[in-house]
C-alpha cells in the first residue's frame, strides 16, 4: 500500500510503485480533472502540484509522492466551494474551449502565482510555456493570470 | 423520394410553411413521439418541440443537435432560440440531442446536397421530406463545416424558438379570450397589458402543445434582438475550470478495464506474428489479443496496458505504401501535374479566355507552392468506452457525429442500430478528428472479444501515426498583368484534395479570365477533414500569389487586393478595416514586416495583416489584426475567441506543422517532432467585427484559419525579400 496525501486527505492505494501519479489520481483515486495529453512531460495537460510545486503527473512515479502532498485540480477550490481566484479569473475571461488542457493551464497557474504574486509577462511565458493549448487561448491565459494577479482586469462577460 | 409518411410527418410539423427549416417536431400525440422519453424528465416536463421545452419551473431548455468542443455552440444556438422565444436568459438550460436518428440536422443536409438550390415553396414540404431521408441515410447529425449558427441556428433554432413562443401566445390568447395580437412576451413570461394579466410560459405550456403549429413562424429583425448579439457568457465554462467536465475519456463505468492499442505503423498492413511472452507475466495483464489489424493489450490499468504493449515484438504483412518516402510522394504530385500540362486535368472554374488572357499580359508570373501533410493533435487522444454484452452494446467517447459512431459501433459490434446506446461527452478538441470512427470501432471489437467493459485510449504516438491527415499538396499558378500592372488573368492547377469545392476558386477577386484545374493523386494514407479542410491548402496558394503578382505590378499587397474588390463593397470593407487596424503603410523597424492575406470561406469574409520580427534567429509572429463579417455575430467574443482559436491553430501549421512520410510510415511521434505553438510565441490578436448581411450568415469555426500562413510568409517577403513557397516556415533559414 501506498500512503497519499492528496488534496488534503490521507489515501492509500495498492500499485505498482511506478505507476506515474497520473494514472493513480484518474484510475485509482477516480479524480479525473487531470488529464492524459503527451505521456512524455511535453504538453503540460497532466499538472498537478507536489508539495505545492507544479509537476507533469505522466512522467513522476507515485513513489516519488510518498511522504508529500498532492493538489490537484479538485483540490484548489476553498472547502465551502468558492472557487480560486485563477478560476474565477478563468471564467471571467471566458479562457477555456474545448477545455481539455484547462486542469493543467490552472494548475500551472496557480503555482507561478504562489511563487511570484505579480509575474511579468516574461515572466508567465516562461512558467506557462510548458502547457500547450490547441484551442490556443494563449492571449486569454495570459490576461486571465493578470487578473488574478490584480495587475490588469480581464475584461467580464456578462453572464 | 422519401416516404409519405415522413412527407405528412413534414406536413404537420413546423416545417410545413417553415421554408429550409425541417422541424422534428415532438408533442403527445405525434407519430414520432417515441423520442420524447429521452428528453423528458417525468411528468412536470411539457415538450413543444424537438428543439426546445418548457418545465414546470419555466426553465426552457435548448436541445442543441451539434457537440460542443469548444467552439462554444451549445451558447450561440441557444441564444437564437431563446431570443426568438423572449426566454430569460438566466434560466436557460442546454441540453445535447441524443445520437437519435430523428435529430439528424436537415438543414445540413440540404446544404450538403443541394448547395443552391432554390425550392418554390409549394413543393418545399416534399423536398424537405426527402432530404431528411437523405440525410438520415447519411448518418448526418454532424458538427462541422462552420455549420451549427448558420444553418441549424438560423434555419432551425430560431424558427423553433419563435414556433414555441406562437404557441404559447395562442395557448393563452385562448385562455384569456383576447386577440393573440395584444399578447407580448418578455423574460419567459405571456403578458396581456391590457387586462393586467401576466403568466410565466409554464402556465401555459400543456396548453400550447395542443395548438396547431405556425406555419410560419414570424422571426426577429435585427433591430428587435435582444440575446443575439451579446458576449453572453459561454455555458460550458464553469465546470471546464473546476475539473468536472466530462470528456470521452472520463467515462466511469464499473467494472471497466484498460486497453492499450498499437496499429502497424504502416496504414494498410495487417499482423503477420506477435511474440507477447514478456507481455503475458506482466502484473495487470488480462488479455492480450491479435485483432488483425492492431495489437490491443487489456489490463487492470492504462499504464500496466500499455507498459506491457512496450514489450510486444510485432511483425507486420508487407504493402503496397511501403517504399513510399516523402519526395516520392510530392514527385507523384509533379509527374501527375506535368502529365496535365496546359490543357489536361479536371476543369473547376473557367471564365474568360485564358489564352488571350495571357496573350495579352504584358507581365506573366508563375509560382509553385507546396504545403505538408498534417495531424489534428487534439489534446484529448483517441479514446473510446465500449461494453459489449447481452446483445446490447454501450459506447462512451466524444464524437461530431454521434449517429456515425452509433452506427459504426452497431457495425463493429453486430448488433442492430437500436440495441446500440451511443453516450457523447465533450470533445478534448475535434478539428475534423473526431469525425472519423475508427477510434470507436476499435474500442467496440475489443470490448466484443473481452465481453466486460473496456476504456481504450490512444497514446500520444498513436494519436500523431495513426491520424487521418490534412493531405499534402501542390498547387501551380500562372498570373497575367496589363500593362498597368492590373491582373487580367489567373491560371491554377493543383492536386486533388477534398473540400468545400470553392475552396480553390476566388469568385471574390475581378479577373478578367481564369480557369482553375485538379489532378488526382492516390496514396495509402488516410485523410480526413482538417479545421477549414481544402480552405487551409488554398489560402495560402492564393493568397501567396496574390502578393507575388502584386510584387511583379510593382504595387503594395494592399492597394492591389483593393483593386481585385473594387466591385465587392462588402469584401472591400473587410479589407480595409484589417488594414486600418494594422496601420498599413506606417514605418516598421528595421527586419520587421507586415503581410496582409484576405480570404472568403464558409460564408464569412476574413481579412488578416500579420506583422513578424525577423531580427531574431527564427521567424516571430507579433501581432495580428483580424476584420471579420459573418453576416451577424451572434455571440460577439465567442466569435472573436474562434478568430483567435483558428489564428493559432494556422499559425502552428505554418510555422512548423509537417508530418513526413519514410518508408510508407508517418515519422512523428509526439509533441517533440511534432511541435505546438506555446504561450512564449502568442502573438497579440486584435479581431474587428462586422454585421454586413443578417439574412445570411457565415461560419466561425474555421474562417479565422486561412488568411494566417499567407499573412505571415507575405510579411516575411516584406521584411527579408524571401518569398516562402512551401510550407512549414521552419524549413527556411532566414539566419
Amino acid at each position: 500500500m501506498i500512503k497519499l496525501n492528496v488534496n488534503g486527505q490521507a489515501r492509500e492505494v495498492d500499485a505498482d510503485p511506478a505507476t506515474p501519479i497520473l494514472w493513480i489520481v484518474r484510475e485509482n483515486l477516480k479524480m479525473p480533472g487531470t488529464k492524459f495529453g503527451c505521456g512524455i512531460a511535453q504538453c503540460g495537460a497532466c499538472t498537478v502540484h507536489l508539495d505545492g510545486k507544479p509537476i507533469r503527473s505522466c512522467s513522476t512515479p507515485v513513489s516519488a509522492a510518498e511522504g508529500k502532498t498532492i493538489t490537484t485540480i479538485e483540490g484548489i477550490a476553498a472547502e465551502d466551494g468558492t472557487l480560486h481566484k485563477v478560476q474565477q479569473a478563468w471564467i471571467e475571461a471566458q479562457v477555456p474551449q474545448c477545455g481539455y488542457c484547462q486542469s493543467g493551464q490552472i494548475m500551472a497557474a496557480t503555482a507561478l502565482l504562489e511563487k511570484n504574486p505579480q509575474p511579468t509577462d516574461a515572466q508567465i511565458d516562461a512558467a506557462m510555456a510548458g502547457n500547450i493549448c490547441r484551442c490556443g487561448m494563449y492571449g486569454r491565459i495570459r490576461k486571465a493570470i493578470k487578473a488574478a494577479a490584480g495587475i490588469d482586469t480581464a475584461a467580464k462577460v456578462e453572464a | 423520394m422519401g416516404k409519405w409518411s415522413r412527407r405528412a410527418f413534414i406536413g404537420a410539423g413546423v416545417a410545413a410553411g417553415g421554408a429550409l427549416v425541417v422541424g422534428i417536431a415532438v408533442r403527445p400525440g405525434n407519430p414520432i413521439d417515441g423520442l420524447s422519453p429521452l428528453l423528458t424528465d417525468g411528468e412536470n416536463e411539457q415538450l413543444l418541440n424537438a428543439w426546445v421545452k418548457v418545465d414546470t419551473d419555466n426553465i426552457v431548455t435548448a436541445v442543441i443537435p451539434h457537440v460542443e468542443m469548444g467552439q462554444g455552440v451549445y451558447t450561440a444556438l441557444a441564444q437564437m432560440l431563446a431570443d426568438e422565444m423572449d426566454a430569460d436568459w438566466s434560466k436557460v438550460q442546454i441540453l445535447e440531442a441524443p445520437a437519435d436518428m430523428q435529430y439528424v440536422s436537415d438543414s445540413i443536409g440540404r446544404d450538403f446536397l443541394f448547395p443552391n438550390l432554390q425550392v418554390p415553396a409549394l413543393i418545399e414540404p416534399t423536398v424537405a421530406g426527402g432530404i431528411l431521408e437523405l440525410a438520415q441515410a447519411m448518418g448526418l447529425q454532424f458538427t462541422g463545416g462552420s455549420y451549427s449558427v448558420r444553418a441549424t441556428g438560423q434555419r432551425a433554432m430560431r424558427t423553433a424558438g419563435a414556433a414555441a413562443r406562437e404557441m404559447l401566445v395562442a395557448a393563452a390568447a385562448s385562455e384569456w379570450q383576447v386577440p393573440a395580437a395584444e399578447i407580448t412576451t418578455a423574460d419567459s413570461m405571456i403578458i396581456h397589458a391590457e387586462s393586467g394579466k401576466s403568466e410565466p410560459f409554464a402556465t401555459f405550456a400543456r396548453a400550447a402543445a395542443e395548438q396547431s403549429l405556425p406555419a410560419k413562424p414570424k422571426l426577429k429583425s435585427p433591430e428587435n434582438y435582444k440575446i443575439m448579439g451579446q458576449p453572453k457568457a459561454r455555458h460550458d465554462i464553469p465546470e471546464k475550470v473546476d475539473g468536472s467536465a466530462v470528456f470521452g475519456i472520463d467515462a466511469d463505468v464499473p467494472g471497466m478495464k484498460y486497453a492499450a492499442v498499437k496499429a502497424p505503423p504502416v496504414i494498410g498492413a495487417t499482423i503477420e506474428s506477435m511474440d507477447a511472452t514478456t507481455a503475458k507475466t506482466m502484473p495487470g495483464v488480462l488479455q492480450i489479443l491479435n485483432m488483425g489489424d492492431f495489437v490491443a493489450v487489456v489490463a487492470d490499468g492504462y499504464w500496466q496496458a500499455q507498459q506491457a504493449l512496450g514489450t510486444i515484438d510485432t511483425r507486420y504483412s508487407k504493402t503496397e505504401g511501403d517504399g513510399l518516402d516523402q519526395d516520392a510522394i510530392f514527385a507523384r504530385y509533379a509527374s501527375h501535374l506535368d502529365e496535365a500540362g496546359e490543357d489536361g486535368g479536371d476543369m473547376q472554374t473557367e471564365a474568360g479566355d485564358i489564352t488571350k488572357g495571357f496573350t495579352e499580359a504584358a507581365t506573366k508570373v508563375e509560382a509553385e507552392y507546396k504545403v505538408p501533410f498534417l495531424a489534428h493533435a487534439t489534446m484529448e487522444p483517441m479514446n473510446c468506452t465500449a461494453w459489449v454484452r447481452d446483445g446490447k452494446c454501450d459506447v462512451w467517447s466524444g464524437h461530431q457525429a454521434p449517429v456515425n459512431a452509433r452506427q459504426a459501433a452497431a457495425d463493429a459490434a453486430g448488433l442492430p442500430f437500436e440495441d446500440v446506446t451511443y453516450h457523447n461527452a465533450y470533445l478534448g478538441g475535434g478539428f475534423g478528428r473526431r469525425s472519423d470512427s475508427d477510434a470507436i470501432i476499435m474500442a467496440t471489437r475489443i470490448a466484443k472479444a473481452t465481453g466486460y467493459p473496456v476504456k481504450m485510449i490512444w497514446s500520444r504516438e498513436e494519436d500523431t501515426a495513426q491520424d487521418h491527415y490534412r493531405p499534402s499538396a501542390t498547387s501551380r499558378f500562372r498570373g497575367g498583368l496589363d500593362k498597368d500592372g492590373k491582373a487580367v488573368s489567373w491560371d491554377n492547377i493543383h492536386t486533388h484534395l477534398f473540400d468545400p469545392a470553392d475552396a480553390p476558386t476566388i469568385p471574390h477577386y475581378n479577373i478578367a479570365s481564369h480557369r482553375i484545374r485538379k489532378v488526382d493523386v492516390s496514396m495509402h494514407l488516410r485523410f480526413g477533414p482538417w479545421r477549414s479542410v481544402d480552405h487551409s491548402q488554398h489560402g495560402f496558394f492564393i493568397e501567396s500569389f496574390v502578393d507575388e503578382m502584386a510584387h511583379a505590378a510593382g504595387k503594395d499587397g494592399y492597394a492591389f487586393r483593393r483593386e481585385l474588390l473594387a466591385k465587392s463593397p462588402r469584401h472591400l470593407k473587410v479589407l480595409d478595416t484589417a488594414a486600418k487596424m494594422s496601420g498599413w503603410g506606417s514605418a516598421l523597424p528595421e527586419k520587421h514586416g507586415r503581410g496582409i492575406a484576405f480570404v472568403p470561406s464558409f460564408g464569412s469574409i476574413v481579412a488578416q495583416v500579420a506583422e513578424v520580427d525577423m531580427s531574431g534567429p527564427k521567424p516571430r509572429v507579433t501581432k495580428v489584426y483580424v476584420a471579420a463579417d459573418p453576416g451577424f455575430v451572434v455571440n460577439p467574443d465567442g466569435f472573436t475567441a474562434q478568430m483567435e482559436s483558428g489564428i493559432v491553430y494556422g499559425l502552428t501549421a505554418a510555422l512548423y506543422g509537417d508530418i513526413t512520410i519514410k518508408d510508407g510510415a508517418v515519422q512523428q511521434s509526439n509533441f517533440h517532432d511534432y511541435p505546438m505553438l506555446r504561450i512564449d510565441e502568442m502573438p497579440e490578436v486584435e479581431v474587428t467585427l462586422i454585421n454586413g448581411d443578417h439574412e445570411r450568415l457565415g461560419g466561425g469555426g474555421e474562417p479565422g484559419l486561412p488568411p494566417i500562413a499567407p499573412a505571415v510568409t507575405n510579411a516575411i517577403f516584406a521584411a527579408t525579400g524571401t518569398r516562402v513557397r512551401e510550407l512549414p516556415i521552419a524549413k527556411h533559414d532566414f539566419a
